[in-house]
């Protein structure tokens, strides 16, 4: 089964190393992996999901707790409460004159922008879940796509609780130490 | 310690930073080797004599001996290397004490900031190489962040389930100037081991051990690093629960107590494996369910409930499901679990008589042994020599193969950290430096490096550590001119087939100790082996004894790769018969 699992890391460099190290060394794969700063900017989100037994799940989410600069990990596939997850795919697809109307009512219903245009190619923006974006892409493969872009899985648990408040003893008062730190992920 | 203010408000260096961080850590010695990025160290080093440096030959010498010392004394060793080779020539050492849960604080030596991914001289990304066999590691990349990071270094080292910690310290960090306080309190919010069990969970054991008919408690390095032997020894007693112990467990229960089984696994008892095999509820302690010790894990304790208390929450059920986890330190759990059973009286003398005489059975059947010669040494002999001449007092380091594990089977180690032995990853070579670690923190005990010739010859350089600081380390070689436990498969799996295991040219060891300045000893007979211990013994410096044991010595019991550790091959089986001999059992 495909697990999203959350995870709330120092923003310091090598972090997101330390997480592939950890996931290539016990042989374990990651579909797909984000990586962002949050709010506070201290601390970066890594989304990351990845395939496997119970009993392999649990050990992934016990090997990424046991990484030092790992504030918090959540599975939300397992853990209760709904979450929702998106991700965002550019789709450069063959647009022939006569397929154009045909493209542009596909995204239409898909809620999907046309970002880019040419004579022979339409670019489009999509964002949602994954099974939307496998849907608009099987529909678009018809008029032929010429090339992708797709992010990884981000996802946030729904209502107001957030990953940190379970956590005591940890980012009362956010802030970095150092004020010249430069914005950004860092990881 | 505090920091004084006027510390705090004068300037210091990098290097003075370092040592004065290491001082408020306690720290007496350091195992090192110099290098062009850690020479500011160095020359800072001379005004602080109160920190030992040992200087070794090799700089895996230096992480094995930081390692020796950590287990010998319980402390974090400190080791300290320059950049690129120097501090790659550490990583088996790094890996030997990650792998086996050994505090260790490795500062490396590291090319300037401004130098760092240029390809620059003796540049390594020592960072990037050990980043997943080590507990942490960090590059100090600001002067200002060398104290909070060794302060953070030794509490993660030390804490939770210990490990090695590795520092990259770039050269102009290591000389910048800043002004020095040190941190009282560590947080570290991704940081928090569980060290007391869950009360809930402790209660669930306790009842799980008050209805076991046939309990064995299976304890491992865990014992060692929370010292919690004499709660071990409070429960076995208590409930009547035998005990068998892992290699790196060894010394955490008493080899003489009448409930101790011995070792189990690939080379453990037959007692011990039988017990396994047949208990209903197996405690497993501070012991992480390793393949050398469990054989195929389906065949192991296949009718137990399983309780598993280890202070690593991804040990737990990680190779074997768990009934009940308890994730805590083992002295905590340990402790707590006995008041509970304490409450319940005295029943178990009574109703675990059949278990323990079936266990005892075991025993008698077939006990550890080997067939005594009169015209070979037998290396068993040489081991069992070394424990009665030196009351069993002695901190024994292994190398690693068959010496490793007939000191496990022979040596009856009774106290807590006096066997010092490459458990997880294996690795030859340790031996000899490990007891120079262990010397250099007890000067006044006698310790030994129970060595095969093979291992012995991969660190042969530390002698002259031994020698240059009057370390009286006392070596003992089985040589058998051969890689005894890969020829010991090659005959019994490869069809004698020995393939690049005959080690056909050797050194004398008698002139090569002599070479070193330490004496050599040589002993072909049996008749010799304890009159050669004896003078050993006498001699106030190092030693190498070289015995000329028997070459085709086996390690028994053994479970073929891939079998049940109940499928023991007792001794070397017929050659008409199969190759394995199953062993049956009353059910």
């Amino acid at each position: 089964m495909k697990n999203t699992i959350s995870i709330l890391v120092e923003n310091k460099p090598g972090v997101l190393a330390r997480i592939a190290a950890m996931f290539s060394a016990r042989n374990y794969n990651i579909d797909s992996l984000s990586v962002a700063e949050t709010v506070d900017p201290t601390i970066s989100r890594v989304t990351c999901t990845a395939v496997g037994d119970n009993l392999e799940i649990e050990q992934i989410m016990k090997q990424l707790r046991k990484l030092i600069d790992v504030i918090r990990v959540v599975n939300f596939t397992t853990a209760n409460g709904d979450f929702l997850t998106r991700e965002m795919i550019l789709i450069k697809v063959n647009a022939k004159e006569r397929d154009r109307a045909e493209i542009m009512r596909t995204a239409d219903i898909f809620r999907a922008k046309i970002v880019d245009a040419s004579r022979e190619s339409l670019t489009l923006e999509v964002t949602g879940d994954e099974r939307k974006i496998n849907a608009i892409l099987e529909l678009l493969k018809t008029f032929g796509v010429l090339e992708i872009a797709r992010t990884g899985q981000v996802a946030l648990s729904r209502g107001g609780r957030r990953l940190i408040d379970k956590h005591p003893g940890s980012v009362k008062s956010p802030g970095p130490k150092k004020s010249n730190r430069p914005r950004g992920s860092m990881i | 310690m505090t920091t004084s203010g006027r510390l705090a408000l004068k300037k210091r260096t990098g290097a003075q930073i370092i040592f004065e961080s290491l001082l408020r850590e306690g720290v007496e010695v350091i195992f090192g080797y110099p290098g062009g990025a850690v020479i500011n160290l160095y020359d800072e080093l001379i005004n602080y004599p109160r920190i030992r440096h040992i200087l070794v030959r090799h700089e895996q010498g230096a992480l094995h001996a930081a390692d020796g010392y950590a287990r010998a004394t319980g402390k974090t060793g400190v080791c300290l290397v320059t950049s690129g080779p120097g501090a790659t020539n550490v990583v088996t050492g790094v890996v030997t004490a990650f792998m086996d849960s050994i505090p260790i604080v490795v500062l490396t030596g590291q090319v300037a900031t401004d130098q760092i991914g240029n390809d620059a001289f003796q540049e390594a990304d020592i960072l990037g190489i050990t980043r997943t066999c080590t507990k942490h590691n960090y590059l100090v990349k600001d002067t200002a962040d060398l104290a909070g990071t060794i302060r953070e270094a030794f509490h993660i080292a030390s804490t939770g389930r210990p490990g090695p910690v590795v520092i990259d310290l770039p050269k102009d960090v290591i000389s910048g100037e800043v002004s020095f306080e040190y941190p009282e309190k560590v947080q570290i919010r991704g940081y928090a081991p569980v060290t007391s069990g869950h009360p809930g969970q402790i209660k669930l054991a306790t009842r799980e051990i008050l209805k076991a008919k046939r309990p064995v408690i299976y304890a491992g390095g865990g014992i060692i690093h929370s010292g919690a032997n004499r709660e071990l020894l409070t429960l076995a007693d208590l409930g009547s629960i035998p005990v068998t112990v892992t290699l790196l467990g060894l010394g955490g229960f008493p080899g003489d107590h009448p409930l101790f089984l011995g070792m189990l696994g690939m080379h453990g008892t037959y007692a011990a494996n039988m017990a396994v095999t047949r208990c209903d509820l197996l405690i497993a302690i501070g012991s992480r369910f390793d393949d050398r010790a469990t054989g195929k894990v389906e065949s192991f304790a296949p009718s137990a409930k399983i309780i598993h208390v280890d202070i690593d929450p991804s040990s737990i059920s990680k190779n074997v499901t768990v009934d009940v986890p308890i994730v805590g330190d083992a002295k905590n759990v340990l402790d707590r679990m006995v008041k509970i059973l304490k409450e319940q009286g005295d029943v178990w003398k009574v109703t675990r008589k059949p278990w323990l005489e079936e266990v005892r059975r075991y025993s008698a059947e077939h006990p550890l042994h080997y067939e005594p010669s009169q015209k070979m040494i037998k290396p068993q002999y040489v081991i069992q020599q070394i424990h009665r001449l030196t009351g069993g007092q002695a901190i024994i380091a292994t190398e690693v193969g068959q010496n490793q594990m007939w000191t496990a089977q022979f040596y009856q180690f009774t106290q807590p950290r006096t066997i010092l032995s490459s458990g997880g990853l294996g690795t030859m070579g340790y031996g000899l430096p490990a007891a120079i670690g262990a010397q250099v923190a007890f000067p006044d005990r006698i310790v030994f490096d129970i060595a095969g010739e093979g291992s012995f010859q991969m660190n042969v350089q530390e002698l002259t550590t031994a020698v240059q600081y009057h370390l009286p380390v006392k070596v003992a070689i089985l040589n058998n001119h051969s890689l005894g436990m890969v020829r010991q498969w090659q005959e019994l799996f490869f069809n004698e087939r020995y393939s690049q295991t005959l080690m056909d040219a050797q050194p004398d060891f008698v002139k090569l100790a002599e070479a070193y300045g330490v004496v050599g000893l040589r002993a072909d007979h049996p008749r010799d082996v304890i009159p050669c211990l004896e003078e050993a013994l006498s001699i106030r410096g190092p030693v190498v004894m070289d015995f000329h044991v028997d070459p085709k010595e086996k390690v028994f019991p053994m479970i073929p790769p891939g079998h049940g550790i109940d499928q023991m091959i007792l001794a070397k089986p017929d050659k008409k018969a199969r190759r394995v001999v199953p062993l049956t059992f009353p059910s």
